[in-house]
């Protein structure tokens, strides 16, 4: 995103792209063994969108990460594996079928995997021996989320200490860490849902299709419409109709709720998000709605 | 549409929160689900009314306890221009917390209650807006509904204000008559104060000047990481060698000379690159990767910048430090690791001039350390050489923190002077 050189000015997108490229560029430079949390999610494909403008010409120079919980919507697991390809960067995934085949975790009486996640991907930045782990999560999406530094330090058990954070000033960033320690680094901290789509538009960056309106049987549960897939059946009370829906996040498929819309292209989106009153988490992740401080207790133990 | 970075300070009293929420709630940015989420909790607590702080007390212990103990951000946008909150705390017991919003803002918010006028907190998040050099200060006289929206009080508490300011390096002032709690004169001019002829705080916001703030004079191109393809086949992509920073001042452009620091090594900037191809000049804060016609030794930690114009090289540094860690204190001989720019280096406080007291301003030039939130004038001496530029002049380079060798904790923000 080239700025008007004129005035010295940049746009907010400008800037938050140059914010991220600086984050990024840190990391590589202070760290032994990053690697970047990759979901086949908008944020995280941004993430290395932006990962890949801030080496260029050279190859992104470390590996992406992609925490599996085994219940993933096919399409975006086809999208996540021509990313890397295209990108030739490598693909560690860090499987939650293998952390309950190995008896790490236990599956949940309700079969939802998301909070099992975490363990999985601490042994996953454990075996990769990670000193630096890239995430998506933004400021903006989450009350708990709005406290959390850019450098987000983690003790040898992955714990998140809210109330001992680095102060974290200009753009100077403190990544210091003892062995077994990490970082996890949020280079999106500053941006908002409307940015990440307006980014995703002027940039023309690829998505998973299931991101754009498309017909698909669906059934209400918690009062979100879930898909009926492998991994999310409905009960003998739920309807099963077909809506013309869209996701706006992208999780562990029995519990990401699908959006009503007709929105087709970028720019469909990028309004339809402009004019929406209910925050993305609201709208379509079961697992938040638990209770008040829900991503506040499972981040302090080490999820994304 | 700019991006505009800005702190606010207060306590719950002041009504910084009902500011904030108004702020929210007016453009539209607050969601139903979270409205609803607080009005349930407002509801369960035995609130009166629902609780527009709980939108930014976001931690289980600040809810509990009703406080805001962190920075929080809140992200807002209108036509005009994106915005981000750094919200703070303002109980002198959080100075550092608004050190650190503060840091990269570049306007700061200061409520003042109409009924009390300038009080002591008024001045400490003052002083400390002007010691951090956050361009633009607007005071926000607030609960002008309860003194009647009288003319003559909100003229005292400015003419006051205006004469305090004169101690503090403050480049920009202004002062909007405000009721949070009402919205007067935050969205739009308020009917109950004809005699107010200036604009309201979301237009101030919208429209405040912030493009001439940054140091576009001192070209600073801080050396962050060196881009080397080493491809195999593609042999221009091999020989391929580009320094990648963010400008942190000045303009840069393509056929310039420059020196490299420490080295001194002089050379041409052959191209400015970015991955969306090359531009004819690059300027605060855009990250580009540099290209040099000679093959010159730079690392990550040089400085690129013009010859006739470069920082001073000294392992002496004068500055001022505001102290972070509740566990030591700043104390003489103290060894500290010191990161500035993409430089790390180590350093020994050698003298502590003066500890500030922040809501006199007076100097104790007795005092031999600095506890949390304390603010003081040291010299320090490093174990290389520093490129030094005066925090008045350049935020971006004239900033460094102090860190523990032992626990790796950022313990001191400093200014360079």
């Amino acid at each position: 995103m080239a700025s008007t050189a004129q005035t010295y000015e940049l746009t907010n997108l400008q800037t938050l792209e140059a914010e991220a490229i600086h984050i990024f560029r840190e990391v590589a430079a202070e760290f032994e063994r990053p690697v970047l949390l990759f979901s086949g999610g908008k944020d995280s494909v941004v993430m290395l969108h932006i990962a890949k403008k801030a080496f260029w010409p050279a190859k992104i120079p470390f590996p992406v990460m992609h925490v599996d919980t085994g219940h993933n919507f096919p399409e975006v697991l086809e999208f996540r594996d021509a990313t890397v390809e295209k990108l030739g960067v490598r693909l560690v995934v860090a499987s939650v079928q293998e952390s309950i085949d190995k008896g790490r975790v236990r599956e949940r009486p309700d079969g939802i995997r998301n909070p099992l996640q975490t363990v999985t991907l601490l042994d996953g930045i454990l075996e990769g021996q990670f000193d630096a782990v890239f995430g998506g999560a933004r400021r903006d999406e989450e009350k708990a989320r709005a406290k959390e530094r850019v450098f987000s330090f983690r003790d040898e058990f992955g714990q998140w200490d809210p109330k001992n954070q680095r102060p974290e000033l200009w753009s100077l960033y403190n990544g210091r860490h003892q062995k077994g320690e990490h970082i996890r680094v949020f280079p999106l901290s500053n941006w908002t849902e409307l940015d990440i789509w307006q980014y995703i538009a002027e940039e023309q960056i690829e998505l998973p299709p299931i991101y754009f309106a498309h017909e698909r049987e669906v059934f209400r549960r918690d009062g979100m419409w879930l898909s009926v897939g492998e991994h999310s059946t409905p009960r003998e009370n739920e309807e099963v109709v077909t809506l013309k829906v869209r996701f706006r996040t992208v999780g562990d498929a029995p519990i990401t709720g699908a959006v009503e819309s007709t929105a087709a292209t970028y720019e469909d989106i990028v309004a339809e998000v402009a004019a929406t009153r209910v925050t993305e988490r609201g709208a379509t992740r079961a697992d938040d709605r638990l209770t008040e401080a829900a991503m506040e207790d499972r981040k302090k133990e080490g999820y994304f | 549409m700019e991006l505009l970075r800005f702190a606010t300070a207060g306590s719950v009293d002041d009504g910084k929160s009902t500011l904030i929420g108004r702020l929210l709630y007016d453009t539209k940015t607050i969601f139903e689900d979270q409205l609803e989420s607080i009005e349930r909790t407002s509801r369960d607590r035995g609130d009166e009314h629902t609780n527009l702080a709980l939108l930014t007390d976001g931690l289980r212990a600040e809810r509990e306890q009703g406080i805001t103990i962190d920075v929080a951000y809140r992200y807002f946008a209108t036509p005009k221009r994106k915005f981000i909150i750094a919200d703070t705390p303002g109980h002198i017991q959080y100075t550092r917390n608004m050190v650190t919003g503060a840091s990269t803002a570049n306007l700061a918010l200061i409520l003042v209650d109409a009924r009390n006028g300038i009080v002591e907190q008024s001045r400490r998040h003052s002083f400390i807006a002007s010691l951090l050099r956050v361009p633009h200060l607007v005071v926000c006289v607030n609960k002008m509904d309860l003194v009647d929206y009288d003319e003559e009080v909100f003229n005292r508490i400015r003419n006051e204000f205006r004469q305090f300011a004169t101690k503090l390096d403050v480049g920009d002032l202004s002062f909007i008559p405000i009721s949070a709690l009402h919205g007067d004169n935050v969205v739009n001019r308020s009917a109950n104060m004809p005699w107010y002829e200036g604009s309201s705080l979301l237009h101030h916001l919208e429209e405040v000047h912030i493009a001439s703030d940054r140091n576009l004079i001192d070209v600073r191109f801080p050396v962050q990481y060196v881009i080397r393809p080493q491809h195999q086949t593609n042999r221009e992509l091999h020989d391929y060698r580009g320094y990648a920073g963010t400008v942190a001042g000045g303009v840069l452009k393509a056929g310039d000379d420059v020196v490299v620091l420490p080295s001194g090594l002089t050379s041409r900037i052959e191209s400015i690159d970015t991955a969306d191809g090359p531009v004819a000049e690059a300027h605060p804060p855009m990250s580009v990767v540099v290209r040099l016609t000679d093959d010159v030794d730079v690392s990550r930690g040089d400085m690129i910048c013009r010859p006739h114009n470069q920082p001073k090289v000294s392992q002496d540094v004068s500055a001022m430090i505001c102290w972070l860690s509740p566990d030591h204190s700043l104390q003489a001989r103290g060894m500290y690791a010191v990161k500035q720019t993409t430089r790390n280096v180590r350093a020994q406080v050698r003298e502590l001039d003066y500890r500030i007291d922040v809501n006199t301003l007076h100097r104790d030039e007795t005092a031999d350390s600095l506890s949390l939130n304390e603010i003081g004038r040291v010299q320090l001496r490093t174990t290389q050489p520093l490129f030094i530029d005066e925090y008045r002049r350049n935020r971006v380079t004239g900033s460094f923190l102090l860190i523990d060798e032992a626990t790796g904790a950022t313990v001191g923000a400093g200014m360079m002077l």
